[in-house]
């Protein structure tokens, strides 16, 4: 071949219909040199070529860059394509699994859908047993429930989001983790500390927020299956289709069942409950890049029935008898939810965002003779308009929001009815000098017809002094309204007597909750013999200036009550992230909690909450093989919890009496997985290998209607180990 | 409702008359590192008239949204030269180049091998 010294093309962009549009100056370089040139008025160019040049750079502001690989010199024609800024795009430094982010002003945590892989099962309240910052616990020894925790606080302090839409909360805060299935998530972030005024004020210790999978970047198809040694399985599957150039839809249906008994610590009730779910969710996602346009709209429905007690209980003949203790909760939920998002396409900068969510949840349970139904109707919207001020170091972001929230609830033979609405507005400016510092401040104004009109600040800023660290401060408010029953549901499957203390506030006769957040945190990146790692430090405290008290101190009771004097909940965490050799992972922790409250009886730790704990992960991936495939990953996951105190039990007789501290807890979860093609990959893991179980998680078993039936008193795994398999297919 | 609609107003004027107060260019700027972007999109935007200034580390373009009728893309391509980095065929003068941080000398193919992994 003749050596040709130059090569020339057309670049284009594609319109609505598909039509190719000439392009005229986009860029047209040699990658690594200085040769480059511009495209003319029709779109043609001419660059000079040489043979060592092989990646050819095409670019235009508003069009995502493409890299082309010329390996001969003929005509190129190529189509550039707009840019698709409107989701959020996440920066990882590393393609690490779980990472922290060394340039957002708040301390946030990204976990990506890879993560979520490492504990194969099944949902929400699941997919942190990976993750040192979150710990999770079960509620109670009936009802299965997990709690998680963050910053020795647990969900009700949390905000939990899905796609920015404050989601578990009001009644679906006790059991909402186990209605997002894992298989749904795309990624987690959790944000440490007071976060930010855009998703209300409700926050506290943090924020949670879950993306969901999209019909445009999900499988086509997507089949998942999960079987564990209790006989609980779990399908789900996933359906993504392209309806036409602007609309796609995707079609989640999850289902769940767990219907054999068992009776594992020997104390006559079932370890875990029987239950079974079915979740659907309908996406629909429509795009349209040249007009800066994304929008989705989503259905949801769930079904959720759960039966909990002794082993012997069948609810149509013991039901509301003293024939059997049991109890059984159903829940269904409907959700609509749309989003809509704009970004001008001309100015990257300028883009707006409307959100509605109206979901209508209902809960009709009893347990044992009480009898608990919780109706909530909830609707949010939330209007968010993001520009720059000056130039881009200087954003805004600011919008309103809408919530309306109707509660009916029943307890036992007493009505409790309530209406909460609120209007807000919020600010938030960031500036971000590119190198050293980074900091945003934020305030809200609400009006709420309950808690009144008031401030919601919040502040963050980081400073990067030197290469690959990121020194954090933050502080903030958060104030909320507490449902006590749905909360603390567990109080139901207990003898106590529901008592609340005050009656001149306006919930449940209490004051609204408020809390104010202070951290700081310290993070840097380094290079060990070669190989990548990190270490964090966080601080942090949250200080109550009003809390509805949970108090369990008094065994025939549960009371609850306006704070008076001091409530706080201080936390440290050290964290180290090292790759010591090639596809090895290494994380560990330390934790330490000092979590105390004003109770009636005293200043004491908050009960069940471990004031150490120790964590660590191991991830090992053999190389893949020639195809890319063909490899194997294992996973395993040390959890060690220091003694955690019993709330007392001293007023009861001797033999219902506990000893004022659990015992230490340790667990280990294992997992590996062989990938054989980008199609099909099948697990298998263990839970709790160790076989660890707490064998009187239930007081007074043999009298469950007595005075001294209680199930809170739980700290550790009840029924020991479990082992599990599942498979996944998917078809990009 | 209303704040919606003042918001709506506001989007439509911004973007209407966004012609030269909102002019595009892309620029080939030599660098390496994090260290450069920074150095070189903070370079842009200290120039009164440049509203973003987006840098990509591995394909060296610099993307550039700026109010033409404030400033001209020689000014920009001026400062950037000021900091140390070269632009298209103008090479930054010897004392600018010097006052780089080691760790982000461009021109020299130790450092640039460096930053390969």
């Amino acid at each position: 071949m003749s050596a040709q010294t130059h090569i020339s093309g057309r670049v284009t962009e594609a319109d609505a219909k598909g039509t190719p549009i000439e392009l005229v100056g986009a860029n047209v370089f040699w990658l690594g040199t200085r040769v480059g040139t511009v495209t003319d008025v029709d779109g043609s160019f001419k660059i000079s070529y040489k043979e060592a040049y092989r990646k050819l750079v095409i670019s235009y502001v508003g069009y995502k860059t493409d890299t082309l690989t010329i390996e001969t010199p003929k005509f190129i024609t190529h189509t550039l394509k707009a840019n698709e800024t409107l989701n959020e795009v996440l920066v990882t430094t590393q393609a690490q699994t779980t990472s922290r982010s060394y340039f957002k002003a708040q301390n946030v945590i990204t976990v990506n859908s890879k993560e979520l892989l490492k504990a194969a099962c099944c949902n929400l309240s699941e997919s942190f047993e990976t993750n040192p910052s979150i710990d999770v616990n079960f509620a109670d020894a009936v009802s299965g429930t997990r709690q998680i925790r963050l910053l020795g606080l647990t969900t009700p302090y949390i905000l939990i989001a899905t796609e920015n839409v404050p989601s578990i909360r009001g009644a679906a805060q006790a059991y909402g983790l186990s209605f997002i299935p894992g298989t749904w998530v795309e990624s987690i972030q959790i944000t440490k500390g007071a976060g930010s005024v855009v998703n209300g004020f409700e926050s506290i210790a943090g924020q949670i927020n879950t993306e969901l999978v999209k019909p445009t970047t999900d499988e086509t198809l997507f089949v998942n299956l999960y079987g564990a040694s209790s006989t609980r399985t779990e399908l789900n599957t996933h359906i993504n289709t392209k309806v036409n150039a602007h609309w796609d839809t995707g079609l989640y249906i999850h289902g769940n069942r767990h219907n054999q008994r068992h009776d594992n610590n020997n104390d006559g009730f079932l370890d875990m409950p029987l239950f079974h779910q079915i979740n659907l969710m309908s996406r629909w996602q429509y795009t349209n890049a040249k007009r800066g346009l994304v929008s989705f709209i989503n259905l949801r429905f769930l079904n959720d029935e759960k039966q909990a007690g002794e082993l012997d209980f069948r609810p149509e003949h013991d039901r509301f008898t003293t024939n059997n203790w049991g109890s059984e909760i159903d829940t269904r939920r409907y959700e609509l939810a749309t989003k809509f998002g704009y970004v001008n396409p001309n100015i990257p900068w300028q883009t707006l965002g409307v959100q509605t969510a109206y979901s209508k949840h209902e809960q009709a349970s009893y347990f044992g003779f009480n009898t608990y139904t919780i109706n909530h109707d909830s609707f949010y919207a939330n209007a968010i308009y993001n520009s720059i001020l000056g130039d881009s170091r200087h954003k805004i972001k600011t919008g309103l929001s809408y919530t309306n929230d109707v509660y009916d609830e029943l307890v036992n033979t007493t009505v409790f009815s309530r209406k909460e609405h609120s209007v807000g507005a919020f600010a938030e400016y960031n500036y971000n000098n590119l190198e050293l510092l980074n900091l945003t401040v934020g305030l809200r104004v609400d009006r709420h017809n309950l808690l009144g009109t008031f401030v919601t600040p919040r502040f963050h800023l980081k400073y990067a002094p030197w290469r690959k660290s990121a020194f954090r401060a933050s502080f903030g408010r958060g104030k909320r309204s507490a449902n006590i029953f749905a909360e603390n549901q567990q109080l139901f499957s207990t003898a106590r007597q529901i008592d609340i203390l005050n009656t001149d506030g306006p919930i449940y006769g209490l004051e609204p909750e408020i809390a104010w957040n202070f951290g700081v945190s310290y993070l840097q990146g380094f290079t060990l013999w070669n190989r990548l790692g990190d270490v964090t430090l966080d601080l942090y405290r949250t200080d109550f200036k009003n809390q509805v008290v949970v108090d369990w101190e008094d065994p025939r009771a549960i009371r609850f009550y306006n704070l008076e004097g001091q409530s706080f909940a201080n936390s440290l965490q050290v964290e180290v992230n090292y790759s010591p050799v090639k596809q090895l992972d290494l994380r560990t922790a330390y934790k330490f909690y000092n979590v105390e409250t004003d109770y009636i009886s005293g200043q004491l730790e908050r009960p069940l909450t471990p004031k150490h704990r120790f964590f660590l992960n191991m991830g090992y991936e053999t190389q893949r093989t020639k195809n890319g495939f063909g490899h194997w990953k294992f996973d395993t996951t040390f959890n060690w919890l220091s003694t955690q105190r019993f709330a007392s039990t001293s007023a009861n007789p001797i033999p219902f009496q506990l000893p004022e501290r659990t015992p230490t807890v340790s667990t280990l979860n294992a997992q590996i997985t062989k990938v054989f093609s980008s199609k099909f990959e099948m697990y298998l893991g263990g839970e709790n290998i160790t076989n660890l179980r707490q064998s009187n998680a239930v007081l007074g078993t043999n009298d469950p209607f007595g005075p001294q039936f209680d199930t809170t008193f739980v700290y550790g795994p009840i029924f020991g180990s479990l082992y599990y398999a599942g498979l996944r297919y998917q078809l990009k | 409702m209303k704040h919606l609609i003042i918001l709506a107003l506001l989007f439509s004027t911004l973007s209407s008359n966004a012609q030269n107060k909102n002019a595009k260019a892309s620029l080939d700027v030599n660098g390496i590192c994090g260290m450069c972007k920074a150095r070189i999109e903070k370079a842009c935007l200290n120039t009164k008239g440049v509203k973003w200034a987006d840098w990509n580390v591995e394909t060296h373009e610099l993307k550039l949204i700026y109010n033409a009728q404030k400033i001209s893309i020689d000014s920009i391509k001026q400062s950037v030269l000021t900091v140390g980095h070269d632009v298209e065929d103008n090479t930054a003068t010897a004392a600018a180049y010097a006052s780089v941080h080691p760790c982000c000398k461009y021109r020299n193919a130790t450092v640039r091998n460096e930053h390969q992994d």
